[in-house]
């Protein structure tokens, strides 16, 4: 192996590692900054929120995928396309409600806890709150209005992390006054 | 393998989130969050030192140090070298950026200097934290002329 490719793959892993310390600090100064662990969640929501809001601009940019049909082509495109490019991993998607409103993300890992443990005082963080968050704002910039929020978590003691995500309703365009 | 744009986007929610909850508006306050920042970016900038293989912290010379944060470091973090690296050599060393990644969306030209300091304190910090592991205590400071051009001054000391 030649010493650039080598140069080349660390460059990878540091710039892969450099998203999950950083996003590790915040969280350490959150925790710091406040007094309890829901306030810390409210937080990493409302950040993800904002990121998402964003994000989802640079994902239809270099994600080519058209509108969304249906709640089941929205958790397709999210699992396979915006999981893959963002954070390498493809969550599996399961428990689909009757209704076809509500369905599951299984993430056999978390990239964002690597090197993570979570200490009896923090139990009732939810570390990687910043991705409810994310899904959240980028999907009200779609029409959609949902609830992401994590049911099980690795940190935790669960096997898997599974993030629940729930349809509430389409967003309309607000049309001005005076126009129809 | 988390993707490179997932850390501007969270660096800059990051700055506007320690930014926003300061109470104090007056000098005092916007140090303690520049501060809060840098400290932030040493941490991750030590982590980051820590996870590099043996060889690559063998660096014979100070200068070896710098250039592979020039490098390496810098494009692990923003795909990109740093555009220029001089020295005086006898201990401070200027790394220039003429298009550094965070404060690009910012713009060009002099309209928002007064902000852009927030947007370097965590990358002063971890260039700071880096070169800690690499064994050199230093002083990194930063400096915009205009945006997005940003220059870091560092004095490091074995």
């Amino acid at each position: 192996m030649s010493r650039q490719a080598n140069r080349g793959t660390e460059s990878k892993k540091m710039s892969s590692e450099l998203f999950t310390l950083t996003y590790g600090a915040l969280v350490t100064q959150l925790c710091k900054d406040y007094e309890n662990d829901e306030d810390v969640n409210k937080q990493l929501d409302r950040m993800g929120y904002n990121i998402g809001v964003r994000l989802i601009e640079d994902f239809l940019a270099r994600s080519n995928v058209g509108r969304c049909h249906d709640f089941r082509e929205t958790a397709d495109v999210i699992a396979k396309v915006a999981f893959k490019m963002y954070l390498g991993i493809t969550p599996s998607i399961t428990n689909w409600s009757p209704a076809g409103d509500e369905f599951s993300l299984i993430l056999e890992n978390n990239p964002l806890v690597d090197f993570v443990e979570l200490p009896d005082s923090h139990s009732s963080l939810i570390y990687s709150n910043l991705l409810c968050g994310v899904l959240r704002g980028a999907l009200e910039m779609v029409q959609m209005a949902v609830e992401a929020k994590f049911v099980q978590d690795t940190l935790k003691g669960d096997g898997v992390t599974e993030i629940r995500m729930r349809f509430i309703r389409r967003i309309e365009d607000n049309l001005p006054a005076g126009e129809e | 393998m988390a993707d490179a744009v997932l850390f501007e986007f969270l660096h800059t929610e990051m700055v506007a989130e320690l930014w926003a909850r300061d109470p104090d508006p007056g000098s005092g306050g916007k140090k303690k969050s520049l501060s809060v920042l840098e400290g932030l970016g040493f941490r991750v900038g030590q982590a980051l030192g820590e996870r590099l293989p043996r060889e690559t912290l063998a660096f014979r010379e100070e200068l070896d140090a710098l250039k592979f944060l020039c490098k390496d470091l810098w494009a692990a973090m923003f795909q990109k070298h740093m555009d220029g690296l001089r020295t005086n050599h006898q201990g401070t060393y200027v790394l220039q950026d003429n298009s550094f990644p965070l404060l690009i969306t910012m713009g060009s030209g002099s309209q928002y200097l007064e902000e852009a300091p927030k947007f370097l304190a965590f990358t002063c910090g971890l260039l700071c934290g880096a070169l800690h592991t690499l064994g050199f205590q230093s002083l990194v400071t930063a400096s915009v002329a205009a945006l997005p051009a940003c220059k870091s001054l560092g004095s490091p000391q074995v």
